[in-house]
C-alpha cells in the first residue's frame, strides 16, 4: 500500500461515536454511528437535509461536532484535527480549482500546502497529472478546462499527498456520462493502485450500484440501512432496484428536498459545469 | 517557523500571479485616486482655506489619498474571500494541514502587494502634478512598508467582516458604510487641528489616521509627522496583531 499510511491497519478508516450536530432547535446529525473498513469505496446516500453534508464537514475536519467523536484513520476529529488533515483528500461539491491559474498551478498550491518538499513535489505533480489524463492540458488555464477536467484535477489535487481517506461531496454532479464514467475509473484505480479508502456522497443510484463497494443511507441524521449495493437490493426482493432501496430508506418524500441553500449550490455547481 | 513562511508564501504566490494575468481590477482601482488629486485637490488648492503648514494642500492630501486608495482596496477584499467560500476554495484549503495563520496572513501580504501598485500610480500622479516627493531609498522602503502594514490591516478587518456577513450582498452593505466614514474622520483631506472635538476623538482611534501619519512624514518632501513614527509604526503593528488573532479564530468558521 503506497499511501500515506495509517498507524493502525487493523482499525476502521472511518469510525464515529453517536456523532451528533445540532444547528439552533434543528438535529442535523442524530447520534450517529458509522464504521467504514479500509479500501472501501463507501457512498452515503440519502436525501437532501438528511445529515450527508454535515457529516462530511466534521468529519473532514471543518465542523465540530456537538456532541459525540470520530476517528479518521485512527485520529480523533477533535483532539487533533491537524493529522486528521494530513491523512485525508477532500474534494467539496462545488468546483473549488481556481480558474484563473492553470492544472499545474492549482496542484503546486496544494503540494506546498502539504508541505511536500520541493523535488517530491515535481514528482507527485506529475504524477498526479498523467494518473488523471491531464498531462496534456497541464499549462492551460482551468477555465478552459471541461467539466469532467476540473473534476479529475480536483482529485489530483487531492491524492497528492496520498492521502488514506478521500472525502468526495458528489463528484459526478452535474458531468456527462463519459466524463462520469471517466471518474469513476479514476476512482477505482486509486483505491487499486494507492489502497485508498474513499467515502462520496451522492444522489446518483447508478453510482451507487456501480462503483460503490458499499453504501449507507442516512435519514434524519441517522444511518438507516448500511450494506452492500446488491445486498440492499436483495433485501426487497428480486426484482428491486436501487431505486426502490432509496424510496424504501431514504424516509418521507413528500418532507424531503433539502433546504433552499442546499438546491441553490447544487443548481449552480451543475450550471458551472456546464 | 519555516512551514508558516512557506504556506503563507504558497498562498501569496497565486495571489500574485492572478493579479499579474488580470490587473483589471487594479487599472480600476486607479481610477479614483486621479480624480482625488486631480480634480480635488487641485480645486480645493485654489481656495486656501484649508492651512497646512508649509506644504501645498495637493502635497498635503497625497499621502491621505495613498491611504484611501489603500483602504478602499483592502475593505473589499473580504469580496473575494466570500467568493472563495462560495467556490469552495476556503473549504478545500480549511482541509488540508496548512496553519490557518499562514491562510489568512498569506492573504494580508498578497493584499500589501496590491497596495504597492496603488502607491505606484499615486507616486506617478503626484510627480506629474509637480508634487515634491521624497525618492531616497530607505524613504521609499519605509513607505513601503507602511503600505504593507495598511493594507493588511483593513484586508484583515474586510476578512473578519467576511467571516461574519458570509454572504456578498450584506457585504457590500457594510464595506460602503465603514469606507467613507472612516476616510472622513481621518486626517486624508483636513489636518487634525481643525477638527472639531469629537472628530478628533475617533480620528484618534481611527488606524487610518496613523498609517496617513507616517506617510505624510515620509512621501511629501517637508510633510509633518505629528505622532512620531515608532507611535505610527507601533499602533499599526499593534492593531494589525489584533485583527490577525481575530481572522485566525473566525476564519474556520466561513467553511461551516
Amino acid at each position: 500500500m503506497n499511501t500515506n499510511a495509517p498507524h493502525n491497519p487493523d482499525k476502521f478508516a472511518i469510525k464515529t461515536l453517536k456523532l451528533t450536530r445540532k444547528f439552533g432547535n434543528l438535529t442535523a446529525v442524530d447520534h450517529l454511528e458509522l464504521q467504514v473498513p479500509y479500501h472501501e469505496i463507501f457512498g452515503l446516500l440519502g436525501s437532501n437535509g438528511a445529515g450527508k453534508s454535515t457529516l462530511i464537514k466534521m468529519l473532514t475536519t471543518l465542523l465540530t461536532p456537538t456532541s459525540g467523536s470520530a476517528e479518521i484513520g485512527g485520529f480523533d476529529i477533535i483532539k487533533s484535527p491537524g493529522e486528521v488533515r494530513r491523512h485525508i483528500g477532500y474534494v467539496p461539491q462545488m468546483l473549488s480549482a481556481d480558474g484563473a491559474l492553470t492544472g499545474y498551478e492549482n496542484l503546486l498550491l496544494l503540494a506546498r500546502l502539504y508541505g511536500l518538499k520541493r523535488t517530491e513535489r515535481s514528482i507527485r505533480i506529475d504524477d498526479a497529472l498523467n494518473f488523471m489524463g491531464l498531462t496534456d492540458s497541464a499549462h492551460n488555464l482551468v477555465k478552459t478546462y471541461s467539466g469532467g477536467m476540473v473534476r479529475r484535477l480536483e482529485l489530483a489535487q487531492a491524492m497528492l499527498h496520498r492521502p488514506a481517506i478521500l472525502f468526495l461531496d458528489e463528484p459526478t454532479i452535474g458531468l456527462d456520462p463519459l466524463a462520469r464514467h471517466m471518474v469513476w475509473d479514476r476512482l477505482l484505480l486509486l483505491r487499486r493502485e494507492y489502497g485508498m479508502t474513499v467515502l462520496i456522497t451522492t444522489h446518483d443510484m447508478e453510482e451507487a450500484e456501480v462503483l460503490c463497494s458499499k453504501l449507507a443511507i442516512l435519514l434524519a441524521g441517522q444511518i438507516s440501512v448500511v450494506g452492500t449495493p446488491a445486498e440492499l437490493r436483495a433485501g426487497l426482493g428480486k426484482d428491486a432496484t436501487m431505486d426502490d432501496v432509496f424510496a424504501q430508506y431514504a424516509g418521507d418524500l413528500a418532507h424531503s428536498g433539502g433546504s433552499f441553500s442546499d438546491v441553490a449550490q447544487t443548481r449552480r455547481t451543475a450550471q458551472r459545469l456546464g | 517557523m519555516k512551514r508558516f513562511i512557506l504556506e503563507s508564501a504558497a498562498i501569496v504566490q497565486v495571489e500574485l500571479i492572478k493579479l499579474i494575468r488580470d490587473p483589471t481590477e487594479l487599472i480600476s482601482r486607479a481610477v479614483q485616486p486621479v480624480l482625488w488629486l486631480v480634480i480635488f485637490g487641485q480645486v480645493l488648492a485654489q481656495v486656501r482655506g484649508i492651512h497646512t503648514g508649509q506644504t501645498s494642500y495637493l502635497a498635503f492630501i497625497t499621502p491621505g489619498i495613498l491611504a484611501q486608495s489603500i483602504l478602499f482596496s483592502g475593505i473589499f477584499y473580504g469580496i473575494a474571500i466570500i467568493w472563495e467560500r462560495d467556490l469552495g476554495v476556503v473549504q478545500k484549503l480549511l482541509a488540508s494541514p496548512a496553519r490557518r495563520i499562514s491562510l489568512v496572513f498569506g492573504k494580508a501580504v498578497a493584499a500589501g502587494f496590491r497596495g504597492i501598485v496603488q502607491a505606484v500610480v499615486i507616486y506617478i500622479i503626484a510627480l506629474i502634478m509637480h508634487v515634491s516627493v521624497r525618492l531616497d531609498p530607505l524613504v521609499i522602503i519605509a513607505v513601503l512598508g507602511s503600505v504593507m502594514l495598511g493594507s493588511g490591516i483593513f484586508a484583515t478587518f474586510s476578512l473578519i467582516i467576511a467571516c461574519i456577513v458570509k454572504t456578498r450582498e450584506r457585504f457590500m452593505g457594510i464595506g460602503q458604510l465603514l469606507t467613507m466614514p472612516m476616510f472622513f474622520s481621518s486626517n486624508a483631506i483636513y489636518p487634525l487641528e481643525i477638527m472639531p472635538g469629537w472628530l478628533r476623538v475617533l480620528a484618534q482611534i481611527n488606524p487610518l489616521t496613523y498609517l496617513i501619519d507616517a506617510l505624510r512624514g515620509l512621501v511629501i518632501t517637508g510633510g509633518e509627522n505629528i505622532y512620531g513614527y515608532s507611535v505610527d509604526f507601533g499602533v499599526m503593528l499593534g492593531v494589525f496583531l489584533v485583527l490577525l488573532l481575530i481572522a485566525v479564530r473566525l476564519y474556520p468558521t466561513l467553511a461551516e
